[in-house]
């Protein structure tokens, strides 16, 4: 170390003395980072870096969870152009307060909860505006560890990749909770009942609202009801992820179906909004976290925790996102607008399975592909092994994460039949 | 290798930016009393809600956080009915007329933001704007930095100033450990402890205390620096001062990790106030740096910033990119696309930039004329005491010298809202403003010692 001392200083009175390799090369044996290992790539978001990178006119990306119109292209909604013009140039970008936009936190209230909830008019929501789904996540699981040090979280199999992530961040120890039924690519409910019974009573679960990613599979309302009752019975604690709002059904109301059967049983629940989605809002990093309390002032504070976990994190979270989602939901008309353009996005969805259906039938595939019009929202758990994920992306160009999710927002009129005749190959059997 | 500690600024009240970040991690526990500011209800644990009377409520033992302190100063400020209250609690610009200030080549950047049909809001990657990076690492290090001739800096977006020091400090030491120890906090697991700084005799560096804390610290000590515009106290090194730390931290292996809160705001110049950053660079050492454009963009709220590692070479900076994804990912997956869209805006046009940096320049002139204004007005009512220091210090904040009785009584007589550490913002003064202060300034100090 004293021998890197002496000459750093004396490279720094006569740089132009050392060449530039054998600087580089004594810096990078002191280096304090020179151990550092290069850092897997993101499983999901490096899919998305291997499509840019293919030059192939035929690519097809069905990778990343974000919404295409048919033609493919990335869209931002009517109703979001409209809220920008009337920003700009009439608000300013203070800070906004440590918990966020007061506004968004109502409007995001009142879908997840229902209009008239009982519990938005006795204030026992502690809410906080919070960076989109993964940012409510972790401020949730941060929360735990902090004030639930003995909690830990059971986490569906399979569940989004970075929802591992965030909680082994927070140290919040993980447990996996049954939920995927390979066979009938189906929900495994028996399984599932069986795993919330054998947790030790008051356990924490990570539950998809709707449109679970990535496997699409969502229980029936009977089934929710049951699990409900079951949570019940043990006293489990129910944290919903709620990303795909409006977009799974194309209703927000019925979409949020799960969440309104377990408030009525009673439950104190946990939920992660996010507008990503929704409202195409992807990049401005919309959502909120709350958590429902036993009366006001546990929501207080509840809330003023909340706060001091997102403080150190980033202050005060980005007002652009929040003062788009407020102005939408605020205003009867463009909330409108919203609702129907959410309606489309889903629609669309919804005839691109149909479509992907019939393409595969109509090639003669002896398989059964009546999973994919049976899940719901943005993907579809095709089945696929790895190695057929592999061959649709070498020998097609088609992108898609390994566990075989299609994300249908990707499929368009154009390239449905290129897809479907590439799975066909890649699964039918020899 | 593990860098073990880093080490805050010390002034009478600590580094604001780092007693934010260490501040969550005193866990609440139910015998904690809650508020310290005057308007908060009375201390929650006591009060007997369902929750503690045996509920199912899994939050039944938990207090309410204590509140902001500059939050309370802003809150008693907005109930005041007075009208010649002034503000001098807040941390952002104002104008001669006391009004929030968004740039205008910034609204010009928005224009072309939203007029652009084709502009979408897709994710982000992980690391954030390729461009803004490469543009917020050549403002702060200069084009012809050269660490970025030979790739050696990793860059990626975060969320301001806060965010660029959290992401940093996460990498640095990612195993959190919420331990309640008395006398130490802890933040991303590293233990923080303090060197000295701010002299309150002369109001200015404790230069030689300061040697003095950086020498005994162990070797791989992170150090936080601020490049310029000390908040809160306004006092920053010279350039010889700096050299000297320079010298001492490299030859101790003490690792600087900058926090640029205020580049071009202090002086004006964004050069001049990237000083002491570059020459940090110019050794060929390492260091880390988060970087902010909520002040001298004005896009507070927005919450754009960077942090940026300068590596031993480009290899390991690679390599250090791909593992601040590591970290970025489970806490927000990627950064918020707006505020980082208007700053590439401007910064990659030449014409917009100059504008910016007239605007900028704006800014700074108008507090530093507050400054000179407040000295002035103090020494023509022959206020006793050296106030040099008002314009001595530099950037929005004056560590006026003041303590809490004074600063109470200034609060109760004269509707001056400030920390109780003494702080004021120079931003939320104005010319109609300053002899008002000054009147309260004189008579705190004659009639309260």
């Amino acid at each position: 170390m004293a021998t890197l001392s002496l000459a750093a200083s004396s490279a720094a009175r006569r740089p132009a003395l050392l060449p530039p390799r054998l600087l580089a090369a004594r810096a990078m044996a002191s280096s304090l980072f020179g151990h550092v290992e290069p850092a897997p790539k993101d499983p999901i978001l490096g899919v998305t870096e291997a499509f840019l990178a293919d030059p192939s006119p035929d690519k097809v990306n069905v990778g990343v969870g974000a919404y295409r119109d048919d033609n493919g292209q990335p869209v931002v909604l009517s109703c979001v152009r409209e809220a920008e013009r009337r920003i700009l140039g009439n608000l300013n970008m203070e800070y906004l307060p440590m918990g966020g936009s007061i506004k968004m936190i109502e409007e995001s209230l009142k879908l997840a909860y229902g209009e008239d909830s009982g519990f938005i008019k006795d204030k026992r929501i502690a809410a906080v505006q919070a960076l989109s789904d993964t940012g409510a996540c972790r401020l949730f699981a941060d929360f735990q560890k902090r004030f639930l040090p003995d909690s830990q979280i059971y986490i569906s199999t399979p569940t989004w990749s970075n929802h591992h992530n965030i909680w082994r961040d927070a140290q919040v120890p993980q447990k996996t909770f049954t939920y995927y039924h390979p066979e009938s690519r189906g929900l495994d409910f028996s399984g599932l009942m069986n795993d919330i019974k054998n947790a030790p009573d008051g356990s924490f679960f990570l539950l998809h609202a709707c449109a679970h990613n990535p496997t699409g599979v969502d229980p029936t309302e009977e089934q929710w009801r049951e699990i409900s009752h079951q949570f019940k019975v043990k006293k489990h604690f129910p944290f919903f992820d709620m990303a795909y709002q409006g977009f799974a059904s194309g209703d927000p109301e019925r979409d949020a179906k799960a969440i309104r059967i377990f408030l009525e049983d009673g439950h104190q629940i946990g939920c992660a909004q996010s507008y990503a989605k929704n409202m195409g809002l992807y990049g401005q990093r919309a959502g909120c976290l709350s958590i429902l309390c036993e009366d006001e002032m546990q929501a207080v504070a509840v809330k003023s925790q909340l706060q001091q976990i997102a403080r150190p994190m980033y202050s005060n979270p980005p007002v652009h996102g929040a003062l788009v989602v407020s102005i939408i939901l605020n205003d009867p008309e463009l909330k409108g607008l919203w609702l129907k353009e959410v309606k489309g996005m889903a629609d669309r969805i919804i005839g691109m399975r149909k479509a992907l259906k019939e393409n595969l039938e109509k090639l003669g595939s002896p398989l059964s592909w009546d999973h994919i019009t049976n899940q719901i929202g943005m993907f579809c758990y095709s089945g696929m092994t790895p190695e057929q994920v592999d061959r649709l992306t070498n020998e097609y160009h088609i992108y898609m994460t390994r566990n075989g999710r299609i994300s249908m927002a990707g499929v368009t009129t154009g390239n449905v039949a290129y897809l479907a005749n590439a799975i066909h190959e890649v699964t039918k059997p020899n | 290798m593990a860098p073990a500690n880093v080490r805050a600024a010390q002034a009478p009240s600590a580094d604001r930016r780092l007693s934010t970040l260490v501040r969550h991690l005193l866990p609440s526990s139910p015998r904690r009393t809650a508020a310290t500011a005057a308007d908060t209800s009375a201390t929650l644990e006591s009060f007997p809600t369902m929750a503690s009377q045996g509920s199912s409520s899994v939050f039944a033992a938990l207090a309410q956080a204590p509140e902001d302190p500059i939050l309370g100063v802003t809150v008693a400020y907005n109930k005041d009915p007075s009208p010649v209250k002034v503000n001098l609690g807040v941390g952002a610009y104002r104008t001669e007329e006391g009004k929030p200030l968004v740039l205008k080549v910034v609204r010009r950047a928005e224009q072309m933001l939203i007029n652009n049909p084709s502009r979408v809001k897709e994710y982000l990657p992980i690391t954030g704007l390729a461009e803004f990076n490469k543009l917020s690492a050549k403002l702060i290090f200069g084009a012809d930095s050269p660490a970025i001739q030979e790739n050696r800096v990793a860059t990626v977006q975060c969320l301001s100033g806060t965010g660029s020091l959290r992401v940093g400090a996460h990498y640095l030491h990612p195993q959190p450990t919420w331990g309640n120890h008395p006398k130490v906090f802890t933040l991303s697991g590293l233990t923080v402890r303090s060197y000295r700084y701010y002299d309150p005799a002369t109001r200015g560096l404790d230069f030689k205390g300061l040697l003095e804390d950086l020498s005994s610290a162990p070797s791989g000590s992170i150090v936080l620096l601020h490049a310029c515009a000390h908040n809160p106290t306004g006092v920053d090194p010279t350039i010889d001062q700096w050299e000297q730390i320079r010298q001492l931290m490299r030859s101790k292996s003490l690792l600087p990790f900058f926090d640029s809160a205020y580049q071009g705001f202090a002086s004006g110049s964004l050069d001049k106030d990237a000083r002491s950053v570059r020459m940090f660079v110019a050794d060929g050492g390492e260091l880390l740096m988060a970087q902010s454009y909520a002040k001298n963009m004005g896009l507070y709220g927005e919450r754009v910033g960077a942090l940026s590692i300068v590596c031993g070479s480009a290899d390991v900076a690679v390599r250090v990119e791909s593992q601040l994804k590591l970290v970025i990912r489970p806490m927000y997956s990627n950064p918020p696309l707006h505020g980082a869209s208007i700053v590439a805006t401007i910064l990659r046009d030449s014409e917009m930039f100059n504008e910016w940096t007239l605007e900028l320049k704006a800014m700074a002139d108008r507090i530093i004329s507050m400054r000179q204004q407040l000295f002035d007005a103090l020494k023509s009512r022959g206020t006793p005491g050296d106030w040099s220091h008002i314009i001595k210090q530099i950037g929005m904040f004056t560590f006026t010298g003041l303590n809490s009785e004074q600063v109470a009584f200034m609060r109760q007589e004269y509707h001056i809202y400030m920390t109780s550490d003494g702080r004021i913002s120079m931003a939320g003064l104005s010319t109609r403003t300053v002899p008002h202060l000054s009147d309260a300034i004189h008579a705190a100090v004659t009639q309260l010692k």
